[in-house]
């Protein structure tokens, strides 16, 4: 008697109503869509110079194998046993939970905001791209014509072109400057283009590998640890290249020191050209300094350190586009690579925002805040024209440094704090052995030492030691940050300044803001069980007097 | 009389071009910067050449129309390449003004550079300053143009999912229509039994035959 219904649903729905996958090869590119993105070649390599170099590889593996791994397999694990939205799968484990769900929530709420704005300046390096010389490649004149722009002239041309011409940056995160119309204008295309995709959810654009995903006979410890393999292989290209190319950079900008140098000494001794090399150089310069010290002394002769220029690299969000946009610059057709490339960047950054998106929306779906005749796209279009008005402040003259706050803050304790809270809950709340047998249902094979000591020891220790590490640091050492200040007495290398108050206290908000969610939430079930409770004692106290009569 | 001549013209000319003199100029040429391999050395008649193309830029300021390459002076030619010049008037006691030599030479600076087959940095005239061209924007800058190719992209795929998805939802909500049509109707006919509503045969209207109950009496028990 049963009849069919909805004829065209391109997708089957399961049970619950969460779509399904095609087959097992759509899943995994979606995953992998998800794990590689902007992450990798973006965020990465700036962080791994700001904080070491090539000794951050080092505990950056430690925690790849000891953390990111096992944890990366509770999560598809627990995601595909459940088979519920990031806020369900935390009421399921525990009602007292239920916060961890919202926390991740506004944490991919923050998130998407600062990455879409990565992504609107890969638009807007995509859109200059279509031009030949590219425009990153020379430096303006200045107003009278005499020559070049003093600034572009001490930076160099890529830089003058990601802190002028794009960014338009100001000194000091207290001067906000106004909004720059050229990216405000890119930013809507691109929460445009975010909306396109998100909008009829992953029916039309391919699947979104999180929480609702479901294939019954899976091995999801398989794909975690090819997924967290391929991101951290692509983490580690990036930076490799990166570095090379401020290797071959350095290299270069010393060696061009020791000609200026070298032809301030042909033209003040009027000796012919190429009579001094850059290896008898050093030699020379004795020679007429033992001979003939006053006239040297008044030459402006640099120091010319390769470490120097090895240091004063650039650092910060604008890392990966300075260094890129540099090699390209070199290459033969400039402008086919640099479309290319960028293209490349932005459908990067693009299915990462799908999966931060649906992360911001099927929650506000599953919570049910808006009534059932409110279509998904006006959902959808909402939460997006809501992320893109939050994000204009990043298209301010100084937005690069909120970004860089975002960054810091938003994203990297509130993310810790919830890796903690996930091990811990389906650890010692769901239970190990629960987890174990539902893993050895789905894989057909229990998880070996190596997963269970990470997951019951060594995961939680290493993350509460982080946490407690970054809290100290914090209190510690007031934060600081990298400030582009043309006035600068050592420009063009960038003056560290402290944040100012206001900036340290929205520091804190944005840390601690996901975080209160938690209490909030489990303080809310505890007084909803205390009502019920109250309200079925009153109803069994009536029934008892009305049978009583 | 004749070598006196000559000793006074040459004394008179070592006075007015002299390095630091007044409305002289110096030039440095970088030509195996330039050149690399295919640099030419420089001799007089590379010396004769540049003299020309001074007196050819002077001849094309208003007033100096008669200038001959004899009243460009070259002193202290350098092995760097470098040297000093200064421009005189016909009666080659005075030397023009600066300005005007500085003028004449920055309206003709490419020319000059083209003849010596060198750029503004690698043939320098000291304290002239040189005249970039201005930047070339186009009067739409080329970014705007694909933007705008994009954005009507995105706004038309947009609304073409919108309305394909409004057109589904209002075949589902038919389609689910119909099915609620056909399965009121299957309620109302209430539960069927060999095609016949059961709600007619109506159980609770009938009477229990006793003859029956003790049908099973009759039978022995096995």
């Amino acid at each position: 008697m049963a009849q069919a219904l909805g004829p065209d649903l391109l997708v089957d729905e399961g049970a619950d109503g969460r779509p399904q996958w095609d087959n097992k090869f759509q899943y995994l590119l979606s995953c992998l869509g998800f794990a590689v993105g902007l992450g990798n070649i973006w965020r990465f390599p700036y962080l791994c110079q700001t904080y070491g170099g090539g000794a951050f590889l080092i505990p950056y593996l430690v925690a790849l194998v000891f953390e990111g791994i096992p944890l990366f397999h509770i999560e598809l694990a627990i995601g595909q046993r459940l088979r519920r939205g990031s806020i369900g799968v935390w009421t399921a484990i525990s009602p007292y939970l239920g916060g961890v769900g919202l926390g991740c929530f506004t944490v991919s709420f923050l998130v998407s905001l600062y990455y879409n704005t990565v992504l609107v300046w890969v638009l807007w390096y995509f859109l200059n791209s279509f031009q030949q010389p590219l425009p990153w490649g020379t430096c303006p004149p200045n107003l009278n014509r005499t020559g070049l722009v003093e600034e572009c002239q001490s930076s160099g041309t890529v830089s003058y072109f990601w802190y002028r011409q794009t960014l338009n940056i100001t000194a000091d995160i207290d001067h906000s400057g106004a909004v720059q119309w050229r990216l405000l204008l890119c930013q809507a295309a691109s929460w445009a283009v975010v909306y396109l995709c998100v909008s009829r959810g992953i029916e039309t654009t391919g699947k979104q590998p999180r929480w609702p995903v479901l294939v019954s006979r899976n091995n999801c410890r398989r794909d975690a640890v090819i997924i967290a393999l391929v991101n951290s292989l692509t983490s580690l290209y990036a930076s490799i290249t990166i570095f090379a190319i401020m290797g071959f950079k350095a290299t270069n900008d010393h060696g061009q020191c020791l000609d200026r140098n070298i032809l301030s000494l042909i033209n003040e001794f009027n000796l012919p050209e190429l009579s001094i090399s850059r290896d008898n150089y050093p030699a020379a310069l004795l020679h007429l300094n033992t001979t003939q010290p006053g006239r040297i002394a008044q030459l402006p002769l640099r120091a010319c350190s390769l470490q120097d220029f090895l240091d004063q690299g650039t650092s910060g969000p604008g890392l990966a586009f300075i260094v890129f946009t540099e090699a390209v610059l070199h290459m033969p057709g400039a402008p086919v690579w640099a479309v290319l490339f960028f293209g490349m960047l932005f459908s990067l950054g693009l299915s990462s925002m799908f999966g931060n998106m649906e992360s911001v929306i099927t929650p506000l779906l599953d919570m049910g805040i808006f009534p059932q005749w409110v279509p998904k796209e006006v959902i959808t279009g909402l939460a997006c024209l809501v992320c893109f008005l939050s994000a204009t402040c990043f298209t301010l003259q100084s937005g690069s440094y909120w970004l860089e706050v975002f960054d810091n803050f938003a994203a990297s304790l509130n993310l810790v704090i919830f890796a903690f809270l996930e091990v811990v809950g389906v650890v010692y709340v769901y239970g190990m052995k629960r987890f174990c047998a539902d893993i050895e249902w789905m894989t057909g094979r229990w998880p070996n030492l190596y997963w269970r000591v990470s997951w019951w020891v060594v995961s939680p220790l290493l993350l509460l030691g982080i946490l407690l590490s970054y809290i100290v640091l914090l209190t510690h050492r007031s934060p600081s940050y990298k400030a582009w200040n043309p006035q600068y007495e050592l420009f063009p290398s960038q003056e560290e300044k402290i944040y100012p108050h206001w900036v340290q206290a929205v520091c804190l908000l944005l840390s601690f803001l996901p975080l209160l969610w938690l209490p909030a939430s489990a303080l809310a079930q505890l007084l909803a069980r205390r009502r019920r409770e109250n309200t079925q004692l009153d109803t069994a106290l009536k029934l008892q007097d009305s049978s009583g009569c | 009389m004749l070598w006196l001549f000559f000793f006074l013209v040459t004394v008179i000319h070592a006075e007015l071009c002299q390095p630091d003199a007044e409305n002289a100029f110096k030039v440095r040429l970088s030509i195996r910067t330039a050149l690399g391999d295919k640099a030419y050395v420089w001799d007089t008649n590379e010396e004769y050449l540049f003299r020309a193309m001074v007196a050819f830029s002077m001849r094309k300021v208003p007033n100096r129309e008669t200038t001959e390459i004899s009243h460009v002076l070259l002193c202290n030619v350098t092995q760097r390449v470098s040297f000093w010049f200064v421009v005189t008037d016909p009666s080659k006691n005075h030397t023009l003004p600066a300005d005007e030599v500085q003028s004449a030479i920055r309206m003709n600076r490419n020319r000059i550079n083209n003849v010596f087959f060198l750029n503004d940095q690698t043939l320098e005239f000291l304290k002239i300053p040189s005249t970039l061209a201005p930047p070339t924007d186009p009067s739409i800058p080329i970014w705007i143009i694909i933007f705008g190719v994009i954005f009507c992209i995105v706004i038309v795929a947009t609304t073409l999912l919108i309305l394909s998805g409004i057109r589904q939802r209002r075949r589902k909500n038919k389609g689910s229509s119909e099915v609620d049509d056909i399965e009121e109707k299957l309620e109302s006919m209430g539960t069927l039994a060999n095609s016949v509503p059961c709600d007619s045969l109506d159980m609770k209207g009938g009477h229990i035959n006793d003859i029956f109950m003790t049908e099973d009496e009759r039978l022995t028990p096995l």
